[in-house]
C-alpha cells in the first residue's frame, strides 16, 4: 500500500518530466534526423561541421567559453580560498552575499551591463570627464565574454568554496608538524581535494557560456554570433526548425560528455548541489 | 472533505467573476445584440473611436490586441476564437490569402471606400490585386534615421551612406535579414524580392564589407530607438514608425527616405474565413474609413495614414515629417516586400548567418 502510495505522488512530476522535458527532446531528435518532407536525413547533423558558419559559430563559442571558463576559475579559487580562511563566525552570511546577485533576474543584470558598457553609458562618461580614453568593448565580443563571467561566476565559486571548506584543519597542520611548506600545503593537499570542485565549478560554466546566447545578442549587438545564436534565428527568424534541432542535438551530445565526466570525478554530488 | 467543499466554492465563485467579467462589455445604449470580434495591433486603435462605433451602430466591440504578424498567426490558427476581423502587416495578409484563410468582400463598394489614397491602394494590389481582401489602415517605409549634429540631410539621401568608412562604429543596422538586405539590392539595382542567388551574394558581399570596415555598430531592432535616443550612432536603418517614436524623445533626430527608393509596409484589415456577422464588418471597416475616424486614429497613432482627407488637414509639423507624410515621389519609388516561398526563406536565412557570423 505504502509503495503504492509513493508512485502515486511521483505522479504528478512523471508527467512532468514526460510531458516536458522527454516528449520535447524526442521531438528535437526527430527534426534532427528528418528534412522538410519529413525524410530520413543526416544532412542537418553533418551541417554542424560542414557549413562554414556553423563552423565559425562553434569555434568562437568553443573560443569565448573556454576564456570564460578560465576566468572564472583564476577568479573564484583565490576567492574561495579567502573566504574558506576568514575568521568570521557566520561564514555563511558571506556566500550569502555573493549568491544574492543570482536572484536578480539574468537578462535584467545583462541590459544594466549594456547601459554601463555603451558609447555614451555610464563608465564612458565617467572616463571622459576625468579624461581618459573611452573604452569601446560594447559589440564585441570582449563585452560578451564580460557579461558571461558576471552571470556564471558564482557557479564557479561555489562548488570550489564547498569541497574546501571540506578540508579538515588538522591535516593542514599534521603536513605542517611534518615539515611542509605552504606551497607544498597547496599543491599536495589543498588542490588534490577540491579538484572534484574544480571539475563540477568548470562544467558548470563551461556549458551554459557554450550554449548561451541571449548574453551575446544583448551585449554583442547582434555581431556576435555564437552557436546559440545559430539555433534561435533557425527557429525563430527561418522558420529552419530541422537545421536548429540538427545543431541542438550535437550541442545535447556535448553537453552530456560534459555532464558524464563531472559524475566521474565528483561522486559527492557537490556540484549539483546548487542548482 | 471540508477542504473539497472549500475548493468547490472558491472554484464557483471564480466562474462568476469569470463570466462578470465578460458580460461587462455589453451594457452600451442601444445594442442589438450584434457582436464583433478585432484583432489589432496593440496601441492600433483609438478607444474613444471603438465607443462611438458601439453606440453608433448599436454592435459590441470585442476587441483583442497583439504584438507581432507571427503571434497574431499562431493566435489565429490556433482556433480558440472565432475572430471577424484582423489588421496585420501586408506579408502576412498575403500568407493568409495564399492559404485560403481570407473571405473575398466587395469592399470597393463600401460608402467610405473612396477616402482612400490611390497611391497606396495601387502599391497594396502587390498582394491583393483586386482589393477584395484588405483595407489599408496605416502604412510607413524603411529608411534613415539620423542625428542632424553628425550627418547632413544630403548625406542620408543616398544608401551609399551606408558604406561610408567615415561613419566607422556609427551606423546600426536592423537585426533581419530582408531589412538589412533592402538597402544593399537597392544599391544594387535590384529588387527587394530578389531570389536571384547570385544577385543576393552581391548584396551579402557589399554588407560583408560594410561590416568589414567596422561601419556597423550593431545589429538592432527594437533598441534601435533608445539607442539613436542615447547619440550612440550617426544613423540607423529602422522604419518610420519606430524613427517618430525616437524624435518625439530626441530633437536632434531626423528621418530620410533615400532617393533611390525603399520598403513600403501597409498594415491592412481583412475578414478571416472564422467570421460570422459579415454585415457588422463591412459596418466597421467602413466606419473605419470614415474621415473623421482616420483623423482620430491617426492622432492616436501617428503612422502614414492612407486616407486623403487626413493629410489633407495634417498640421504643417507632420506634413513636413516624411516620418509621418513621405513625400508622394518617395512613395511610388517603393517596393512592397512579397512574401517568401520556404525555399527562398531558407536561402535568405542561410545568407544573413554568413553575414552575421562573418
Amino acid at each position: 500500500m505504502s509503495k503504492f502510495k509513493q508512485q502515486f505522488l511521483a505522479g504528478p512530476y512523471l508527467i512532468w518530466i514526460v510531458g516536458f522535458i522527454i516528449l520535447p527532446m524526442l521531438m528535437i531528435v526527430y527534426y534532427a534526423f528528418t528534412n522538410a518532407d519529413g525524410g530520413f536525413t543526416f544532412e542537418y547533423i553533418t551541417a554542424t561541421f560542414a557549413s562554414e558558419t556553423n563552423r565559425k559559430a562553434m569555434i568562437l563559442s568553443l573560443q569565448l567559453g573556454l576564456i570564460c571558463t578560465g576566468i572564472c576559475l583564476v577568479l573564484s579559487y583565490p576567492l574561495a580560498m579567502i573566504l574558506n580562511n576568514m575568521q568570521i563566525k557566520n561564514q555563511s552570511f558571506i556566500v550569502f552575499i555573493f549568491m544574492l546577485p543570482m536572484w536578480m533576474n539574468f537578462m535584467l543584470r545583462i541590459l544594466a551591463w549594456k547601459l554601463l558598457l555603451s558609447k555614451n553609458g555610464v563608465f564612458n562618461s565617467i572616463l571622459t570627464s576625468l579624461g581618459f580614453e573611452r573604452i569601446n568593448i560594447i559589440n564585441t565580443p570582449a563585452a560578451v565574454v564580460l557579461g558571461m563571467v558576471y552571470d556564471f561566476l558564482p557557479f564557479m565559486l561555489l562548488p570550489i568554496y564547498n569541497s574546501m571548506t571540506r578540508i579538515r584543519k588538522d591535516w593542514i597542520e599534521a603536513a605542517k608538524d611534518l615539515g611542509a611548506g605552504s606551497i607544498t600545503i597547496f599543491f599536495k593537499i589543498i588542490v588534490p581535494l577540491t579538484v572534484s570542485g574544480i571539475i563540477s565549478g568548470i562544467v558548470m560554466v563551461f556549458v551554459p557560456s557554450l550554449t548561451s546566447f541571449a548574453i551575446s545578442q544583448v551585449l554583442g549587438g547582434g555581431q556576435v554570433l555564437l552557436i546559440g545564436n545559430v539555433i534561435e534565428q533557425d527557429f525563430m527568424q527561418g522558420m529552419q526548425w530541422n537545421a536548429g534541432s540538427g545543431l541542438s542535438f550535437v550541442l545535447m551530445i556535448f553537453v552530456i560528455a560534459s555532464m558524464a565526466l563531472v559524475n566521474l570525478f565528483d561522486k559527492d554530488g557537490e556540484g549539483t548541489a546548487i542548482w | 472533505m471540508k477542504k473539497r467543499m472549500l475548493c468547490c466554492v472558491l472554484s464557483a465563485a471564480m466562474l462568476v467573476s469569470m463570466t462578470a467579467c465578460g458580460s461587462s462589455n455589453d451594457s452600451g445604449s442601444n445594442k442589438t445584440g450584434e457582436t464583433i470580434t478585432v484583432l489589432n495591433y496593440g496601441k492600433y486603435y483609438d478607444e474613444d473611436a471603438l465607443k462611438q462605433f458601439e453606440e453608433e451602430t448599436g454592435i459590441t466591440v470585442k476587441y483583442e490586441e497583439y504584438e507581432s504578424p507571427e503571434e497574431m498567426y499562431t493566435k489565429y490558427k490556433a482556433g480558440s476564437i472565432d475572430y471577424d476581423v484582423i489588421c496585420s502587416s501586408e506579408y502576412m495578409v498575403q500568407k493568409l490569402i495564399e492559404e485560403g484563410e481570407v473571405l473575398e468582400m466587395d469592399f470597393p463598394s463600401m460608402e467610405n471606400y473612396g477616402n482612400l489614397d490611390a497611391s497606396i491602394l495601387e502599391l497594396s494590389a502587390t498582394y491583393d490585386s483586386n482589393h477584395t481582401y484588405s483595407v489599408p489602415f496605416f502604412y510607413g517605409t524603411l529608411g534613415l534615421l539620423y542625428d542632424t549634429t553628425k550627418v547632413d540631410a544630403a548625406t542620408v539621401s543616398s544608401w551609399d551612406c551606408l558604406w561610408n568608412p567615415a561613419y566607422k562604429d556609427e551606423i546600426i543596422m536592423e537585426n533581419s535579414v530582408r531589412d538589412t538586405f533592402a538597402p544593399a539590392l537597392i544599391s544594387l539595382g535590384y529588387s527587394l524580392n530578389e531570389t536571384n542567388e547570385d544577385h543576393l551574394r552581391e548584396a551579402l558581399d557589399i554588407l560583408k564589407k560594410q561590416k568589414d570596415d567596422g561601419i556597423v555598430y550593431a545589429y538592432y531592432v527594437d533598441e534601435t530607438a533608445d539607442a539613436m535616443i542615447g547619440e550612440e550612432a550617426a544613423i540607423a536603418l529602422c522604419y518610420s514608425g519606430e524613427a517618430a517614436l525616437a524624435m518625439e524623445e530626441n530633437e536632434n533626430l531626423s528621418y530620410a527616405i533615400p532617393k533611390e527608393g525603399s520598403n513600403l509596409w501597409i498594415d491592412s484589415w481583412f475578414v478571416p474565413k472564422t467570421c460570422q456577422n459579415k454585415d457588422a464588418v463591412m459596418k466597421f471597416l467602413n466606419f473605419t474609413c470614415r474621415d473623421d475616424i482616420a483623423e482620430k486614429n491617426f492622432e492616436y497613432v501617428l503612422y502614414s495614414s492612407p486616407i486623403n482627407s487626413v493629410v489633407e488637414n495634417m498640421d504643417d509639423v507632420y506634413k513636413n515629417d516624411p516620418s509621418i507624410c513621405p513625400s508622394n515621389e518617395s512613395v511610388s519609388n517603393c517596393e512592397i516586400y512579397v512574401s517568401l516561398s520556404d525555399e527562398d526563406a531558407a536561402k535568405y536565412s542561410t545568407l544573413w548567418q554568413e553575414l552575421l557570423s562573418y
